[in-house]
């Protein structure tokens, strides 16, 4: 403070200038540590990145920056050479976490509709039940499922795995979309109701278009929940329906026990860029999404 | 306008005083009230049947079958006599097995476990899961914390910044746990960055310290999120008021700040405390569960194949401690997140 107000000629602006750098080194010291997060938070990632586009003799170059490029490990991803089938992998993922995402909206935005708008008995029973759900060890269902499929011949089928999902996905669902329904305008609900629609009519044709972009969100987190889900994967799919997760954590490469980095990162990369996408679009709407039912 | 306004006419007549409708728009007077909660209910049972049956499907059959299961003994040949034995009612000798590390002897009887094998390790087990879950979280938690304050400060580039952390989370665990298996390889960037030769993945200590440090910098962004969540409805008058009184910063953060994001702050914690204690993809991509990093869902997982029902029984252990976890959670730290989920029960936002 003394050092600032010898600089200043004026000496009744003395202390505004204090505050004034204060307020610069309080700013500096806020933009420091944002720096430190996003390093924190997307150097990782970029090392992925430039891992899988570099060469497969220089994988420990620890040069930061995309040298020795190539497209070869994306080749290796997908070629089927090695006993790998990256691209069938990928869309069993899409078939496992696309079905688990309708069968959860379809039901679930019943139920969140009623746990937002209806007064019933039991209400909070209901929705501890459903939160209950989301936090179930999904080790707890494994061995019974594993036992029960085996007996039934589903043992490798994807309803072996779109089911236990639900148990996750399903709960999930219900509660973020309860608390996006609270927040919408339901007087539109009450007029349409006082125009003469039904409480069915009210739903389907001023609440279902109201509701779209909630549904949307939920969406995209119970896909990417059911997307990322590895341990029940690992244990129920078999070589031609097992999803990306678990073709990634097994990855063949050329030599057996050599892991092939690269290649591995490659296929990362190919996973995660569609998510990071989608997430970086619709950040304002997931980031609502997650921390619904949290806070409120 | 005139449409609208008859039904409450209507109304009136019923009821002794004139009806105002409340938040929701529901009549608070008696009849109405009445037949109107009597419909809503019917709709409600309809519409939240579906969920709830699904549910019963897809974790009480399952369930219930794991407690069935636990109660057998595993399929198997019989020591003495060679032959294949179908098992029979065990009791709870599965689990007494697990608590007390005994396995099948020759003999028939039971004896301590032979170092190394599954049944050896429950206790070990037991002990990293909850060793992982305290470190990961208060790390988490500290973090969390710090990234939420920055990025609850008004500065050019904060959407930004709340974007990038959101690719951690949008990461599969299971590249999480081979991005950072890639990391910490020998040769890999972070003995090359530290200019240190550790082979993070042989021995117990660094192989912690790598899937610790991979569960933190994936699940952070997530709790700095809900933090930060809770940090937004504290009105920014109450800062301005303790300021104008002569609080330190340090006294604004602890009077203030701490008490009224304390809900948000452990519906977080208990989110991440039951994620952490059931912990899978880590460990067994990066470990393989080597080196003491062998946490409960693992052990299940190796144990499935050895015999189903005492697979059953731990899995009915663990699902145990969590529920325990949890119930203690909620009961005595409040961490109320079904309270919280609910609108506070129904008192409104």
């Amino acid at each position: 403070m003394s050092v600032s107000a010898l600089k200043t000629p004026a000496f009744d602006s003395a202390p505004k200038t204090a505050a004034r750098n204060r307020a610069r080194w309080a700013s500096g010291r806020t933009y420091i540590s944002a720096a430190l997060i996003l390093i924190w938070c997307l150097l990782p990632f970029y090392w992925m990145i430039v891992t899988a586009f570099r060469e497969v003799g220089y994988t420990f170059d620890p040069t930061p920056f995309f040298t020795h490029l190539t497209w070869d490990n994306f080749t290796t991803v997908f070629s089927t050479d090695l006993g790998n089938h990256f691209a069938r992998n990928l869309l069993n993922s899409f078939i496992i976490g696309g079905v688990t995402t309708v069968v959860a909206l379809v039901v679930g935005v019943f139920a969140a509709y009623a746990l937002a708008r209806l007064e019933f008995r039991f209400k909070f029973l209901v929705l501890g039940v459903i939160l209950g759900a989301s936090m179930f060890p999904g080790v707890a269902l494994v061995t019974p499922l594993f036992q029960l499929f085996t007996n039934i011949g589903w043992m490798g089928t994807y309803q072996a795995m779109i089911i236990p999902d639900i148990s996750f996905v399903l709960p999930l669902t219900v509660y973020t979309l309860t608390s996006f329904f609270r927040e919408m305008p339901w007087e539109l609900e009450e007029a349409a109701r006082i125009d003469g629609c039904t409480q069915g009519q009210a739903f389907r044709k001023v609440i279902m278009p109201l509701a779209a972009p909630a549904i949307f969100t939920t969406a995209i987190l119970a896909f990417i929940a059911a997307w990322n889900e590895f341990l029940i994967a690992s244990q129920l799919s078999n070589e031609d329906t097992k999803p990306v997760t678990v073709a990634i954590a097994y990855f063949a490469g050329a030599q057996p026990h050599q892991e092939p980095y690269t290649a591995v990162m490659a296929a990362g990369t190919v996973v995660t860029i569609p998510l990071v996408i989608l997430v970086l679009i619709f950040q304002r709407k997931i980031v609502a999404g997650l921390t619904a039912g949290a806070v409120k | 306008m005139s449409i609208g306004a008859e039904p409450t006419t209507t109304h009136r007549t019923k009821g002794p005083k004139p009806a105002k409708p409340d938040k929701q728009g529901k009549e608070t007077n008696g009849v109405g009230q009445d037949r109107r909660a009597k419909t809503q209910g019917k709709w409600a049972t309809l519409l939240i049947a579906p969920t709830l049956i699904l549910l019963a499907i897809v974790i009480l059959y399952p369930v219930i079958n794991a407690i069935v299961m636990s109660l057998q003994h595993d399929q198997g040949l019989d020591p003495v006599t060679g032959t294949f034995v179908a098992g029979g009612f065990a009791g709870i000798s599965n689990y007494i097995g697990w608590l007390f590390q005994q396995c099948a002897s020759p003999s028939g009887g039971t004896q301590a476990c032979s170092p190394g094998s599954v049944g050896s390790q429950f206790w070990s087990a037991t002990y990293t899961t909850f060793f992982f879950t305290v470190i990961t979280v208060v790390l988490e938690t500290i973090l969390g914390f710090w990234m939420a304050v920055i990025m609850a400060r008004a500065f050019r580039g904060r959407s930004a910044l709340r974007a990038a952390v959101l690719v951690p989370w949008a990461i599969p665990t299971a590249v999480t746990a081979k991005l950072w298996f890639f990391i910490f390889a020998f040769e890999g960037i972070a003995n090359k960055l530290f200019g240190t030769a550790i082979l993070w993945t042989g021995s117990a200590g660094p192989a912690r310290a790598a899937i610790i440090i991979a569960d933190v910098w994936k699940t952070t962004p997530f709790m700095a999120l809900l933090i930060l969540a809770g940090l937004q409805m504290i009105p920014a008058d109450v800062y301005e008021a303790a300021k104008v009184d002569g609080a330190s910063a340090w006294q604004r953060f602890t009077q203030i700040t701490l008490p009224l994001v304390k809900p948000a702050l452990m519906v977080a914690i208990l989110f991440r405390v039951l994620d952490a204690l059931r912990m899978y993809d880590l460990p067994a991509i990066m470990t393989g569960g080597a080196n003491d990093t062998t946490t409960l869902s693992l052990l299940v997982v190796a144990q499935i194949r050895n015999g189903f029902n005492s697979a059953a029984a731990l899995s009915t252990i663990t699902f145990l401690i969590i529920f325990i976890v949890a119930f203690i959670f909620i009961r005595f730290l409040g961490a109320n997140a079904v309270e919280s989920a609910a609108g506070g029960k129904g008192k409104g936002k």
